[in-house]
């Protein structure tokens, strides 16, 4: 049952990402997004790895994996965002139709 | 030690070498080192040649508890296609990205970053394991973000963080199915997911699996992010993003639909993932007819080129009978890949060479300059024969065989696309080819070297000899290859 | 009891998630994310899963937390820290979010239970105890080793973001500390517990919980409070004992891994006798490359803007 909760909240989280992702311009925000959508899915992958006789440990390296995957992905965006923000005065994106 | 490995470990060795290396040691290791990992290809290729996929379970670990490797014949040709690509990448970078053309920082970054993207495109054409496939995305896509910012100029850096977005919500949407995959089965093995027992979740993560790679591979409605971004790099860089990148997504995509859930391709996916294929191969071409730049006609040809690739998916499946022309199909868009990387490579190193002549690529400004450059000129046209699809070139092969299987099977539709496709391509680079071989030239150009100016028609000469020695090509991608892709989905 | 437990957490959890969707200001977004991560990580220890854990308080918390608070304040000083909030509930994204949420509760109901890879039996030839750590340094090594790969393409993409004329200056931008201060005690006396907090978890990582990447985040963490102090100063990326940091730990694995197959086994493969002191050299080897690289990931590209003004 406790599994099912988790797993549940991971959906949520991912819901909650992908809406923040699309409706949210400032860009460290749908940074903050993309984060909830990943720690999301790996929320529900763990309590799916969580299911079996023995708590499976392959879910948990991947987890691992994913998290530091996350975060040079981040790392990388912030530093655009920054680098953007410098030579634009936004921390948004330009609309596609100003775009060369 | 074995090709394979060699292909898989020698880029990012050189990487992690290149950081170490005092800037005048940089580029001959890099060239050397280049060298060596396309002999290493071509091992592998004589290896696949005679002995058929060879396979390397990482750690000797055998999945489902460890990563397998496998090299078919088509992740030969797309190794070899690619080291190709990358070594004359490197040799036409050593005059274009010099410290003392575009500064240091862009003179040091390019080589590592160029380097860690050979070496993830070669995980990725490798692996056999799902989530592996996704830490090897996830490589490529940080050093493709990078090399799109280089310039470091607003614009390239709008582009690239665009490129990125458009990037994450890819992996995220891939690693989700990923997390089905091995939630319902147990394993993340191509061939184990094979021979599973099916889930109803399964067709959840196939589904959403292909959604992220079709963003990652620039498939309408999901291209917006590539023409600035593959325009706003260095011509060297965008040579990679256009000509290698998008195909290690797709790849991943032929696997998942051929390799390991064949059985979940249902007539309404297939056709819906084709018509995307369509629209991209019309919209890409009416785009790329109204740039001003020669860089971006070139991107936007690439949002229609991919677009050919994707009547893999009708052509060579349906309703579960064999079908004679699937073998055609499947062959054909990997001609496409093949061919397409080749010539759209050289065409983006021609586009470096004008750059760095006569400091601009609009369309006006290069008039009259394959009288100062013929032999750049040159390599502008043959490349431009293979993405016309002109025989005798690997374009023509890749749309000849495309044609031929639409017309077995019945759909004529893709086959007025392929045709339309090739006619707006024609229109689209005519522009720039009757502006380089006008009469008077505008602007006078400064002197390039001839081994720079020989890159590009090398690459491009390859592209014609894809078609005109077929049948190695075409014996190759035959080995190894998956049930469905002989006999229809 | 444990039910309500979990109910509450996930309460939490959700709350401080969506507090980072909806919160007003960019600031208060970010400072709602740390404390999601944190609540995260209690989920995470609550699902048995410690390794994880550590993972999630240490990186997806903590590091990524103050990668966003340091990028907020740059943001803040250019006058682009924050943008109106957007007004109203946008309903296509609000679909399409409802949407990815409602088919992953689906599939939670529709997952089979499948058979796991058996790692138990497998575990006595991996050298170590941990299962985790098994999994991540033996028998899916050459994930660990791509991983840590894209650590350093990112730094890489990190560094190329620097403006031309401030490629030599010292790396990300000039921290103020007041003498005597908080900040430089703490810059002081933290720094040595760090460590030996951070090659603990390294070394219990092979049979308990923790391993290179826990260890390395408490390393880096140690780092940066030093030079948020100025108890050490940012190098430049010239400096070439930085380059062999953020580099010995992928070569080190790469070529742990290519004298596996020098010597007849497949590449990667570790000879069940010499897995532990094999993996204990790769991962002291992973964890200088992950804290400096974790650390330098963090202050950003070289900025000579900070310094002058």
């Amino acid at each position: 049952m406790s599994l099912t909760v988790f797993a549940l909240t991971g959906a949520a989280l991912v819901g909650l990402g992908v809406y923040g992702l699309l409706a949210l311009p400032h860009l460290l925000r749908r940074i903050m997004c993309f984060n909830l959508i990943g720690s999301g899915l790996f929320l529900f992958f763990g309590a799916a790895g969580a299911r079996g006789v023995a708590v499976d440990a392959i879910p948990q390296a991947l987890i691992i994996t994913g998290i530091v995957v996350a975060l040079s992905a981040s790392a990388l965006a912030v530093g655009l965002v920054v680098a953007l923000a410098r030579r634009t005065g936004h921390a948004a994106l330009p609309d596609e139709d100003r775009t060369p | 030690m074995s090709a394979l490995v060699i292909v898989l470990t020698l880029p990012l060795m050189t990487a992690l070498t290149v950081l170490l290396l005092p800037a005048r040691a940089r580029v001959p290791v890099v060239l050397a080192s280049s060298a060596l990992i396309v002999l290493a290809a071509g091992a592998l290729v004589l290896a696949v040649w005679h002995g058929g996929p060879v396979t390397l379970a990482v750690g000797g670990w055998a999945p489902p508890l460890g990563i397998a490797l496998r090299a078919d014949g088509l992740a030969a040709a797309l190794i070899m296609m690619s080291a190709l690509v990358m070594g004359a990448v490197a040799l036409a970078a050593q005059f274009e990205l010099t410290p003392d053309r575009v500064g240091v920082r862009m003179g040091f970054g390019f080589w590592p970053l160029m380097l860690l993207l050979w070496g993830a495109l070669n995980a990725v054409y490798l692996s056999r394991d799902l989530f592996n496939l996704y830490v090897g995305i996830e490589l490529l896509s940080l050093a493709a973000v990078a090399l799109v910012a280089l310039s470091g100029s607003a614009q390239a850096l709008a582009a690239a963080l665009r490129y990125m977005i458009f990037a994450l919500a890819g992996s995220l949407l891939y690693l989700a199915g990923v997390v089905l995959a091995y939630g319902a089965h147990g394993t993340l093995d191509i061939g184990l997911l094979a021979v599973r027992v099916p889930a109803h979740t399964d067709a959840l993560a196939l589904a959403l699996m292909t959604a992220g790679l079709l963003a990652k591979t620039a498939l309408f409605p999901f291209h917006v992010w590539l023409p600035p971004a593959h325009a706003g790099a260095p011509a060297p860089a965008s040579a990679l993003l256009s000509a290698l990148v998008p195909k290690a997504s797709f790849l991943i995509l032929i696997r998942l639909w051929f390799e390991a859930m064949p059985d979940l391709a249902s007539g309404a996916a297939l056709l819906v993932l084709a018509a995307l294929g369509a629209i991209a191969v019309i919209w890409g071409g009416v785009l790329a007819l109204v740039q001003k730049r020669l860089k971006l006609i070139i991107a936007y040809s690439t949002v229609a080129q991919l677009g050919y690739l994707f009547f893999i998916f009708p052509l060579a499946g349906g309703d579960g009978s064999a079908q004679p022309w699937a073998a055609g199909a499947w062959t054909g868009a990997m001609f496409q890949a093949l061919s397409h990387g080749l010539a759209k490579a050289a065409m983006f190193l021609t586009a470096g060479i004008y750059i760095a002549a006569i400091g601009s690529d609009r369309l006006g400004d290069l008039r009259g300059l394959a009288r100062s450059l013929p032999m750049t000129g040159f390599a502008f046209a043959l490349a431009a024969i293979t993405l016309m699809g002109l025989p005798p070139s690997g374009g023509f092969t890749a749309k000849y065989l495309l044609m031929t299987s639409a017309f077995a099977a019945g759909q004529w539709p893709w086959a007025l696309v392929l045709a339309g496709g090739g006619v707006l391509a024609a229109a689209y680079l005519y522009r720039p080819i009757a502006a380089l071989f006008a009469q008077g030239a505008r602007t006078p150009a400064r002197p390039i070297p001839r081994v720079w100016q020989a890159v590009p028609l090398v690459l491009a000469a390859l592209s014609i000899l894809l078609g005109l020695l077929s049948a190695i090509p075409f014996d190759l991608l035959q080995i190894g290859r998956p049930a469905p892709a002989q006999e229809g989905l | 009891m444990s039910l309500a437990l979990d109910l509450a957490l996930c309460a939490l959890i959700l709350g401080a998630a969506l507090a980072t969707v909806a919160g007003g200001a960019v600031f208060r977004a970010v400072i709602f994310f740390i404390t999601y991560g944190l609540f995260l990580a209690i989920g995470w220890a609550r699902l048995g899963a410690f390794d994880v854990a550590l993972a999630e308080a240490a990186i997806g918390a903590g590091l990524t937390g103050v990668l966003l608070l340091a990028a907020h304040g740059r943001l803040r000083r250019m006058q682009a820290g924050d943008a109106p909030p957007p007004a109203g509930l946008n309903l296509p994204a609000a679909l399409a979010g409802a949407g990815m949420a409602l088919a992953l509760g689906w599939a939670w109901f529709a997952l089979p239970v499948p058979a796991t890879p058996d790692i138990a039996q497998a575990l006595p030839r991996s050298g170590v105890g941990n299962p985790v750590t098994a999994v991540l340094l033996n028998f899916r090594a050459w994930d660990t080793l791509l991983e840590s790969i894209v650590l350093l393409a990112a730094l890489l993409g990190v560094w190329m973001l620097a403006r031309n004329d401030d490629w030599n200056a010292p790396l990300g931008p000039r921290y103020h500390a007041l003498s005597g201060g908080v900040l430089v005690n703490f810059g002081r006396f933290l720094p040595p517990i760090g460590l030996c907090f951070g090659v603990y978890l390294v070394w219990a990582g092979a049979d308990y919980i923790g391993g290179a990447f826990q260890g390395g985040t408490v390393l880096a963490a140690v780092g940066l409070v030093a030079l948020m102090a100025n108890v050490v100063r940012p190098p430049r990326v010239s400096y070439a004992l930085l380059r062999v940091a953020v580099v010995v730990g992928p070569a080190v694995f790469l070529l742990a891994g290519l004298l596996a197959a020098g010597f007849g086994g497949a590449f990667l493969t570790l000879p069940p006798a010499l897995a532990k002191p094999v993996i204990l050299v790769i991962e002291a080897a992973l964890t200088i490359s992950i804290a400096v690289t974790l650390a330098l990931l963090v202050i950003g590209p070289p900025d000579d803007a900070g310094r002058s003004s």
